[in-house]
């Protein structure tokens, strides 16, 4: 189903900035790669980045993962999240259609019914709504589910309960209850898959108060973010993409999680910003070849965190560059990039050069036809046509 | 399907004489003449879609009664022709019973009182009537037993023991409250007495109760605690046509989750009568459509909720699984302070507070000679005093602060850091750690 993409996205792993909520025995890998153990050092210092995109991550010899590591899919990565959790908190727990004994749909449960029941990896009926608000009931009474829409899509079902009870009862309770679940899924366009499944819920679920979200692209950031996610306290939508389970890259052997309000720088650069998440990132590296053997020097930075967005890094970058592109899949009408474009506006207004430029899909149903489909969404092409005209 | 459990024969005091199937089991209900449906028969009368509800009315005939679905191995009471052959309840238990019922009767009333004085706002929906569901099941809980309710939720709140202080506080909105004046009428929290809620939109709460139990069960299998909570869940008839009660039946059952499903059937949803939206008025028979006993229990009667009540709690701490309770019950105010009430029949408002579930226990008690007038004057007193210190301490209270408005967002507040000027913290290289100042 989805093309297999054979480079590893290894500037990802050097980029990564101190996580959060670390344990203290936790090694982290530092924008300088410098390995730093037990207490995590808090001061975000603006990062000598050691390598450029391409670079493998095995070359870089300071790096805490001196160790090789080993090679995932990023739907191995999720699982191998998923599993680390479990292992260190009995109180972790999945539900969804086909997560246990189907092993997932896109097998990101698979064995972990085998190995933790039929409780802890509970099969549920086609009762979207219903189960979410089980995971939040769950939630309020000690559990820590994780709950998966079999496809993002479906969690349309699951509104009421997401923006209602997972979005606000810890504030409607006084801060009594918390909501510690994380609800997962793939979403985004894939490969015909119709316009019901292929659907981006960024846009929706981005108003409700008291939902985080985020969005993981590489088996590095998204093992790191399952791990981050259920660790945190807050409700988290972790949103997937269809296309990107089956990205190939080596992880760190050792325990690991990311931040999950920070921002991933892919790859530095002088001459303009390109914020992007999720699926868009490829084709934004894709067209930065290109772009690259032109002449030009993007930045591209993936915002991962859709909700707060990392203002730090993205202000950091725009004052270096004054220039702003914002490539998603999401939908042009209230989408995550128009919420960018607004914050951005709002902050760094001084620094721009140039009005905002966001290429974000076409406002319609998914199309099933490919041709139909491929204009849908950004291609490399138009991105490069937008970074030239915005660097005229 | 059938469940090991029992479930008793309640015998409504008031049956009308005649073909009394007390001791048959069918499958159907028949409602006798002073229940729900003869009112709503009159009232059909009245209303263009009558025919359905007369016919429906007619097809009943005689007298009973709580009966339990053919699902659950039924055992049968002594007969007798009064509902309290011999003892239910001890002197204790009579007197905790009464003064719970007279908690919620004189709070709401006291809600009322504030409502028009301009005290509280919004949409407040009081309880009078419905007393002995709320007294009767939640009396017998443990503190740790979780209760979901819904709009109507104030004497759920007390029933479980949040104190009246605590509920009057955050109805007029000061950071007192339970929920710090945050949540309001509609959404009662209490995070010690176990009370999960107070939700707006009905049947949002079923499936959180669903997963509370879900929790016990969790906690008894996998992490092999000593756990055996039960999950109340309070509902109403309006509910029952909703997809969230229906979707967590079948996953309760499948389960065999730790819940009671408890239908307050007074009959109305604001102003759309049962019979008017529901093609099988008979909530009770949904229970064994998926799997659970399904009991019909006169709602306006304490007593009889109490033994259905142990009966179904029983049942769940044991892990047998659900039980569905449908209380026939009615509310004799309006569905909340802004509704005029003006579809009810007169007649059937008088007919039900002839029922006064209050009165009636009142009457059991001096009967039994179980108390004595002067006795229940001082649990009166007493209320009223514990009422006027609740509403004192509200008046008392200060209302939030500025401050108060962003805090409780989020549990884990880091990176959503707002500045005193309203705008993201992001020059603020630390801002992904702390909590938010605001």
């Amino acid at each position: 189903m989805a093309a297999s993409f054979g480079v590893s996205s290894a500037a990802a792993a050097n980029a990564v900035k101190s996580p959060a909520l670390s344990p203290p025995s936790l090694p982290v890998i530092r924008s300088e790669a410098r390995p730093i153990s037990c207490r995590v050092n808090k001061s975000r210092k603006a990062g000598k980045i050691t390598t450029k995109a391409v670079a493998a991550q095995a070359e870089n010899p300071a790096s805490a993962a001196s160790k090789p590591g080993h090679e995932v899919l990023l739907f191995e990565a999720l699982r191998e999240g998923l599993e680390e959790e479990m292992e260190r908190d009995p109180r972790v727990c999945i539900f969804g259609e086909d997560v246990g004994h189907y092993g997932g749909s896109y097998k990101v449960s698979k064995g972990l019914a085998d190995k933790y029941g039929d409780l802890r990896v509970l099969d549920t009926p086609i009762a979207e709504n219903s189960f979410t608000g089980m995971a939040v009931g769950a939630a309020m009474t000690g559990l820590r589910p994780v709950v998966e829409g079999m496809n993002m899509g479906f969690l349309l079902l699951a509104f009421n309960q997401i923006s209602d009870n997972c979005g606000m009862l810890h504030y409607t309770s006084g801060g009594q209850f918390t909501i510690p679940t994380v609800i997962r899924g793939p979403g985004g366009v894939g490969r015909q898959l119709g316009a019901e499944h292929s659907q981006r819920l960024e846009s929706y679920f981005q108003s409700i108060p008291g939902i985080q979200m985020v969005a993981c692209s590489t088996p590095y950031n998204a093992k790191g973010l399952m791990k981050a996610a259920i660790r945190s306290e807050n409700p988290v939508v972790l949103f997937e993409h269809v296309l990107l389970y089956n990205l190939k890259e080596r992880i760190p052997d050792e325990e690991y999680v990311v931040s999950l309000e920070e921002a991933e720088m892919v790859r530095p650069g002088e001459h303009v910003t390109i914020l992007t998440y999720s699926r868009m990132r490829y084709h934004v590296m894709q067209a930065a070849k290109t772009l690259v053997n032109k002449g030009y020097d993007p930045e591209v930075i993936d915002i991962r965190s859709l909700k707060p967005f990392d203002l730090y890094t993205i202000g950091n970058s725009i004052k270096k560059t004054h220039k702003v592109l914002i490539v998603e899949e999401c939908m042009r009408t209230g989408g995550i990039g128009a919420s960018l474009t607004a914050a951005i506006n709002e902050n760094f207004n001084d620094y721009l050069d140039a009005p905002i430029v966001c290429l974000s899909s076409q406002d319609v149903p998914t199309p099933y036809a490919g041709t139909l489909e491929e204009w849908t969404v950004v291609q490399p092409g138009q991105i490069v046509t937008a970074v030239e005209q915005l660097c005229r | 399907m059938a469940c090991s459990a029992t479930a008793k024969i309640i015998h409504n005091p008031l049956v009308l004489s005649s073909s009394r199937s007390a001791e048959k089991y069918e499958s159907c209900c028949k409602i006798s003449g002073p229940s729900s449906l003869l009112g709503s028969k009159f009232l059909g009368k009245k209303l263009l879609s009558a025919k359905s509800a007369i016919s429906l009315a007619s097809r009943r005939s005689g007298a009973v009664v709580a009966v339990s679905s053919d699902v659950v191995k039924e055992k049968k009471v002594k007969s007798g022709s009064s509902a309290a052959s011999n003892l239910l309840i001890t002197k204790e238990e009579g007197l905790v019973l009464y003064e719970d019922m007279y908690l919620g009767r004189a709070f709401e009333d006291m809600c009322a009182q504030m409502y028009y004085r301009g005290k509280m706002f919004g949409f407040v929906h009081l309880y009078n009537g419905q007393e002995a569901v709320s007294t009767g099941f939640i009396k017998l809980l443990k503190q740790e037993d979780c209760v979901v309710s819904t709009y109507r939720d104030h004497v759920h709140s007390l029933s479980k023991g949040v104190p009246a202080r605590q509920v009057m506080s955050e109805l007029f909105g000061k950071t007192t409250g339970c929920c710090r004046g945050q949540g309001g009428s509609m959404h009662m929290f209490s995070k010690e007495h176990n009370v999960l809620g107070g939700f707006a939109f009905i049947g949002e709460g079923i499936p959180v109760a669903t997963g509370a139990a879900f929790t016990s069960k969790y906690k008894r299998e996998v992490l092999k605690e000593d756990c055996d909570e039960v999950t109340l869940a309070f509902f109403g008839d309006g509910t029952c046509n909703n997809g969230q009660f229906f979707e967590c039946l079948n996953m309760a059952a499948l389960w065999k989750l730790p819940i009671v499903f408890v239908v307050e059937n007074n009959l109305w949803a604001i102003g759309m009568s049962h019979l008017r939206s529901t093609s099988d008025p008979q909530i009770w028979k949904k229970g064994p459509a998926f799997g659970m006993p399904g009991v019909h229990v006169d709602g306006m009667d304490v007593l009889k909720v109490r033994e259905v009540a142990q009966e179904a709690i029983g049942r769940a701490r044991r892990g047998e699984g659900p039980t569905l309770v449908e209380c026939e019950t009615y509310r004799f105010r309006g569905h909340s302070l802004a509704d005029p009430d003006e579809l009810r029949d007169p007649a059937e408002k008088a007919r039900y507070a002839t029922r006064d579930p209050i009165t009636a226990l009142k009457k059991y008690l001096f009967e039994n000679n179980l108390a004595n007038e002067a006795e229940l004057k001082a649990v009166d007193k007493k209320i009223d005093e514990i009422i006027e210190d609740s509403v004192e301490f509200a008046d008392a209270s200060p209302v939030p602060a500025r401050n108060q408005l962003l805090e409780n967002v989020f549990a884990d507040p880091r990176g959503f850091g707002i500045g005193p000027d309203g705008k993201y913290r992001c020059e603020d290289p630390k801002f992904t750690e702390g909590t938010a100042q605001v």
